[in-house]
């Protein structure tokens, strides 16, 4: 009896491990396709911006976080920046983040585009969808839980897999480089 | 008597259930020269196993029937007689060189059924086209005498009647496996390597091929036509194809090409003749022209569309096709653009 119900126990637990293999095809109501407010300016009052609940769970789904992965070649980010080592567009996977390394300031970056060539694709990408992109450029550079990052390369390996990235700590600069004369 | 009559029932009658089996995507109801030298390999084995299984079988009532019949042997149960020793060695020598003649036979057949598709391939005047197995559609290119004359469709190919096609196989994604059974076996398109596939049509007709490597959530909505015409019409629906799509003649037409290139549509398809030149979607320049959408999931209707450019992950979830919530008057506008791209 005891036996079974330890087996019924461990079961259940191994079961829970399964949110990270969640296929939430279709997971957003009517409602959450409404675009997000994002703010431009680095001034907010009172405290930081409030965390978005909906990017962590972005985070913990392996679907999601591949999902990104593929869009980021689908929509050309990898163009720019390469595997995230960064070519005309700045590097991804290193400490460095100009607009800040929140999901919600790389949100804004992706749906209001930048200065210095950075486009807007605000209209062009759905929510959902930019949220599996913030997913994954976190993930580059060790951002967020590991448990459901990708744990190899599908084609050639240009960069360690996203599950063997250390996690670096991001130092936010200040100021876009537009304002002090470099790019 | 009767119990034989009862055993060949099935013999009989499996001829012509398989009689029903002609259509779109049938084995058995071939259209060209390499689905019909399949078929005969498939009747030779099919008929020859037969027979072994008849034999034995009746092998089997025969043994049941005399082994009743003969009484207890004169020198007890276990003892050897020399005569009955004689006659099974000789049984099971003529069964071991039946044996390897008959798989003598089928391996020669396969091998000869092999050379005749191969060799096929080898003429020159072959059209080529190039399939690219994406998740889950087939992308087709169609290569011309000169670059200025390639296209591209998708989950439609159209071969002229008598020429010999040869296609390219190649994937995108993981591997895949096209399969017409009306024209030619099954060919894989695995990611990173090119494989080679040939087709002749005997007669016109519109055959049904189908992925068929299990290659994810979505495999088994994973169709396509082939359409064999003839081919002087073959050659009008290529000029056809290579047109750029028409410009839009009034403001509802203008307004849905708008919302098009501004919207998500234009970051993964392709319409030739405008700035939309995605290419990890199917190509929409002549989108209205085909006979269905989302690779032989729905057929190519004004709802269906809509529904399919609204809520696609509810009719073939997992697909990668965003889920657009178009106001209205957008969507509307939307379809009658895309309706235009005959």
């Amino acid at each position: 009896m005891r036996r079974a119900l330890f087996a019924a126990f461990a079961g259940c637990v191994l079961l829970a491990a399964c949110e990270r293999e969640e296929r939430e095809t279709r997971s957003l109501p009517a409602e959450a396709e409404r675009q997000a407010t994002v703010t431009l300016s680095e001034l907010h009052p009172g405290s930081e911006p409030p965390q978005v609940a909906q990017a962590s769970a972005y985070e913990q789904n392996a679907y999601h976080l591949s999902q990104g992965k593929q869009l980021f070649k689908w929509y050309n980010c990898n163009g720019c920046h390469a595997n995230g080592g960064g070519d005309i567009g700045p590097a991804l996977m290193d400490a460095k983040w100009i607009y800040g390394s929140e999901p919600q300031n790389i949100y804004a970056t992706i749906v209001e585009g930048r200065p210095n060539g950075m486009p807007s694709f605000r209209g062009k990408i759905p929510d959902y969808q930019v949220w599996e992109l913030v997913a994954y450029v976190r993930s580059l550079s060790g951002q967020g839980p590991p448990a459901a990052r990708s744990g190899r390369e599908d084609a050639l390996q240009a960069k360690p897999a996203e599950q063997q990235m250390e996690q670096i700590t991001p130092k936010n600069s200040a100021l876009p480089p537009s304002t002090v004369g470099t790019q | 008597m009767k119990r034989l009559l009862l055993c060949g029932l099935p013999v009989l009658v499996l001829p012509l259930s398989v009689a029903g089996c002609s259509g779109i995507q049938s084995a058995l109801d071939p259209a060209g020269s390499q689905a019909r030298s399949i078929l005969d390999l498939f009747w030779l084995i099919t008929w020859v196993c037969a027979g072994v299984y008849a034999a034995v079988v009746l092998a089997l009532i025969i043994g049941l029937v005399r082994a009743r019949r003969t009484a207890e042997p004169p020198n007890g149960p276990l003892a050897l007689d020399p005569g009955t020793e004689r006659r099974a060695g000789w049984t099971v020598g003529t069964a071991i060189v039946l044996t390897v003649a008959v798989l003598f036979v089928f391996t020669i057949a396969s091998f000869l059924t092999d050379r005749g598709i191969a060799s096929l391939g080898a003429r020159d005047d072959a059209l080529e086209i190039q399939v690219t197995g994406n998740q889950w559609w087939w992308e087709v290119l169609y290569i011309g005498s000169d670059p200025s004359r390639n296209f591209y469709t998708a989950n439609e190919i159209y071969i002229p009647v008598g020429r010999p096609v040869r296609i390219t196989l190649k994937s995108n994604d993981v591997i895949h496996s096209l399969w017409v059974p009306n024209l030619n076996g099954k060919q894989d398109l695995i990611p990173g390597r090119e494989n080679n596939l040939h087709f002749v049509a005997d007669r016109p007709g519109t055959y049904r091929g189908q992925c068929a490597e299990f290659c994810g959530l979505q495999h088994a909505r994973m169709a396509l036509t082939v359409t064999a015409v003839a081919p002087d019409e073959f050659q009008s629906w290529w000029d056809a194809q290579l047109k750029s799509a028409p410009e839009p003649m009034d403001e509802r037409t203008r307004r849905g090409k708008q919302i098009f290139l501004s919207g998500p549509c234009v970051m993964c398809h392709a319409i030739n003749g405008t700035t939309a030149q995605g290419r990890t979607a199917p190509d929409l320049t002549h989108v209205a022209s085909r006979a269905t959408l989302a690779a032989g999931t729905l057929p190519n209707t004004r709802g269906h569309l809509a529904g399919w450019i609204v809520d696609p992950q509810q009719i073939k979830p997992g697909n990668h096709m965003t889920m657009n919530l178009l106001p209205p008057d957008d969507l509307q506008a939307l379809l009658d653009y895309l309706e235009m791209l005959k």
